[in-house]
């Protein structure tokens, strides 16, 4: 047999909030060593939260990703509210979802048109992809805007928004606003159904896996504030015991954590939601899905775009519908009495569960924090993804076919390790 | 004419600042019509080496590895423009300075040996010459395109330094220190954020830095007089600007009392 030992080093992978490196070693066209190496700098949150007061932790933790705030200022309020015995209303309630679904558009959008359609038409970039298809990049950029016209509506401004507070709202945003965003919204559906339908339209690889997936579940609604763990083997967690069954540990090769669900990997995010929660959809959306010809749930990790579409949609209906219903408070929150103990929270964030656990002591001051965000959950599920796709599809090729075909599965997961830098140094090792 | 060639480089930070670029909707096409994208992995856009007329930094400098690649920055662009609080002042993730930040990365990983990061995080204009500062937390669209503009017409760019107090008075808004009591540092912070959190009732928790001659400490005495006590008031000025000498001072000045 012809000894080959090859070492690749390719600088920066594009399109993902992280900065990746992948070592790869093949022998008689077997992998035999496989290690997703995430490097974030450590910007030490959970520590940082320590001696914080609880009304400072959503405008703190919103800092951990400019791409997800509403996520992590969702997951942080539910925690305290939870542990105070917090009632809020069910205007705040829907506001939320609103604040949500603006998040959900956004981040979306931006995934879908500027970072994975690149890989599946064969573009280094989404400008670059502008000149063939002018069209579909104005419509993803308009959806996207249009996600963070809701996101400000609610917070002022898209990034790092202002709006939230323990209770509810510091504002309820004024008559005139919510029905020019509403008139917006309304005038771009189509388009929205239009951009499902060209997803689906996209050739993507046929490669099943078996694999688990974990999302929030809330009977009455896709799920999004609300709802249990649960998983594709049956299991339903209230919140707070989510530590009884997802461990994080730290592998010498990354600075974000790899969490496991009684030992093994797991899939969180827009498809592993959509396979647990498809039922729970309008019957207008589940009337395009099949028309569209693919179905949920699915082990085909490459819908997991599409999925992005199907939520993209959903969430359009759901903004529509919640700003139809608009009327101003009384007041835009609850307030709240401290209590010192335990606050758990978790809600979906676009890239799937984000779990939170505060000790908060008489004062309301943080004395520990943990906070685990999806990408960590993916973490092990992408090592197995690459182990499996790549062998799948054939190791006896070009590196430049792995390279790219690698690169994809990671962006699949929409990794963003700021919850993250950029590298993926690719090291394929052949014997 | 040639356009000119631009990059975008992330070191320690969450990525919003660089969404001033990825949030201009179509203005977003149109912008890169106007300048040559040489570096910008989030948009897919990779060539860190090359050599470029503008350079937008986000993020601080944290690592061993991230002091060396700044170096490298400079030396690759003729025009070097911080964006945002990390870059600009160290961030949140600067807190870690005035404590025990070893202490801290033991805490959160096991193997912290294994973890490449600095004892101290520092702002960009510690390492190598910033030939511009944006401030905010995040920067805006608005600040982000009216300095290309400025650049592409030969012009020096300008960034605000008066206080949100102005921009409070401009759109009317109720000043929130003086009719509700809430602790606000807009009359030490510069303006750029439109006076948002005012707008919706709560003080300004300083996004975008320390003013210019911000009067720190008359406000922490104004807030000491509202009720709060010296710890609160000096964690007030601790928060994503905490590592700007003005607010490094005015937390200190004030745990002294």
């Amino acid at each position: 047999m012809t000894q080959k030992k090859i070492n690749i080093r390719v600088p920066v992978l594009a399109r993902v909030e992280g900065e990746g490196a992948l070592e790869l070693d093949i022998e008689n066209k077997q992998i035999t060593h496989l290690k997703l190496n995430i490097f974030e700098p450590p910007r030490l949150f959970e520590k940082l939260l320590e001696g914080r007061h609880y009304s400072e932790v959503p405008d703190i933790v919103a800092r951990i990703c400019g791409i997800c705030p509403v996520a992590y200022q969702m997951s942080a309020v539910h925690a305290f509210e939870s542990l105070f015995d917090t009632r809020v209303s069910s205007w705040v309630n829907e506001m939320r979802r609103l604040f949500y679904c603006g998040e959900w558009i956004e981040s979306h959008a931006l995934h879908i048109h500027l970072l994975a359609a690149p890989d599946f038409l064969g573009y280094e970039s989404a400008p670059a992809m502008a000149k063939k298809y002018p069209k579909e990049v104005k419509r993803g950029v308009e959806i996207q805007n249009l996600g963070n016209e809701i996101v400000r509506l609610l917070g002022g401004r898209s990034v790092h928004p202002v709006g939230v507070k323990v209770g509810g709202f510091h504002h309820a945003p004024k008559i005139d606003d919510v029905k020019t965003l509403l008139v917006k919204l309304e005038k771009k559906l189509p388009e929205v159904e239009e951009m499902l339908r060209w997803c689906s339209t996209l050739t993507l690889p046929d490669i099943e896996q078996e694999f688990v997936s974990v999302s929030l579940r809330d009977e009455k609604t896709y799920p999004m504030n609300t709802g249990n763990v649960v998983s594709g083997e049956g299991l339903n967690l209230p919140v707070e015991q989510y530590q009884t069954v997802f461990k994080e540990h730290h592998e010498p090769h990354s600075t974000a954590l790899f969490s496991l669900m009684n030992g093994e990997p797991y899939l969180v995010g827009p498809l592993a939601r959509l396979n647990l929660n498809f039922d729970i959809l309008p019957d207008e959306i589940k009337t395009i899905i099949n028309e569209c010809d693919i179905s949920f749930p699915s082990k085909n990790m490459y819908h997991s775009m599409f999925a992005r579409a199907v939520e993209l949609l959903y969430t359009f209906h759901e903004s529509i519908r919640i700003l139809k219903a608009y009327a101003i408070p009384d007041v835009p929150y609850s307030n709240v009495n401290v209590k010192a103990g335990i606050a758990y929270g978790c809600t979906e964030a676009p890239r799937g569960v984000l779990w939170h656990r505060y000790e908060v002591d008489e004062d309301g001051l943080i004395k520990s924090a943990t906070i685990t965000p999806p990408t960590s959950q993916n973490q092990a599920r992408m090592e197995e993804d690459l182990r499996n796709a790549l062998t799948l599809s054939g190791l006896d090729r070009k590196e430049d076919d792995i390279r790219f075909q690698a690169e994809q599965i990671i962006r699949n997961y929409d990794p963003c390790i700021s919850c993250a830098t950029h590298f993926l140094d690719l090291r394929i090792n052949h014997k | 004419m040639s356009r000119a060639k631009v990059a975008v480089h992330k070191f320690s930070s969450c990525d919003g600042c660089q969404l001033a670029f990825l949030n201009l909707g179509a203005d977003l096409l149109l912008l890169s019509e106007l300048i040559d994208i040489k570096h910008f992995a989030e948009a897919g856009v990779i060539d860190e080496s090359g050599h470029v007329d503008i350079a937008f930094v986000e993020g601080s400098i944290s690592t061993q590895k991230e002091r060396q690649r700044i170096q490298e920055v400079r030396k690759n662009s003729d025009y070097l423009i911080t964006i945002g609080a990390c870059a600009t002042s160290g961030g949140i993730q600067a807190l870690r300075n005035m404590n025990d930040g070893k202490a801290w990365l033991e805490a959160v990983y096991a193997m912290p040996e294994y973890i490449d990061s600095l004892d101290k995080v520092s702002p960009i204009a510690e390492h190598v010459k910033v030939d511009f500062e944006l401030w905010g937390c995040p920067v805006s669209s608005e600040q982000v395109v009216a300095t290309i503009r400025a650049l592409l017409s030969g012009v020096t760019p300008k960034d605000n330094t008066e206080k949100v107090c102005m921009e409070c008075k401009r759109k009317n808004n109720i000043c929130t220190l003086v009719t509700k009591g809430e602790p606000c540092l807009g009359p030490v912070t510069k303006a750029g954020c439109g006076a948002i959190c005012p707008a919706f009732g709560r003080g300004c928790y300083s996004c975008y830095g320390p003013s210019a001659n911000a009067n720190t400490s008359s406000l922490s005495q104004r807030l000491i007089g509202l009720g709060l006590l010296p710890e609160q008031v000096s964690q007030r000025y601790q928060l994503f600007n905490n590592n700007a000498p003005q607010f490094k001072k005015a937390s200190e000045e004030v745990s002294k009392k």
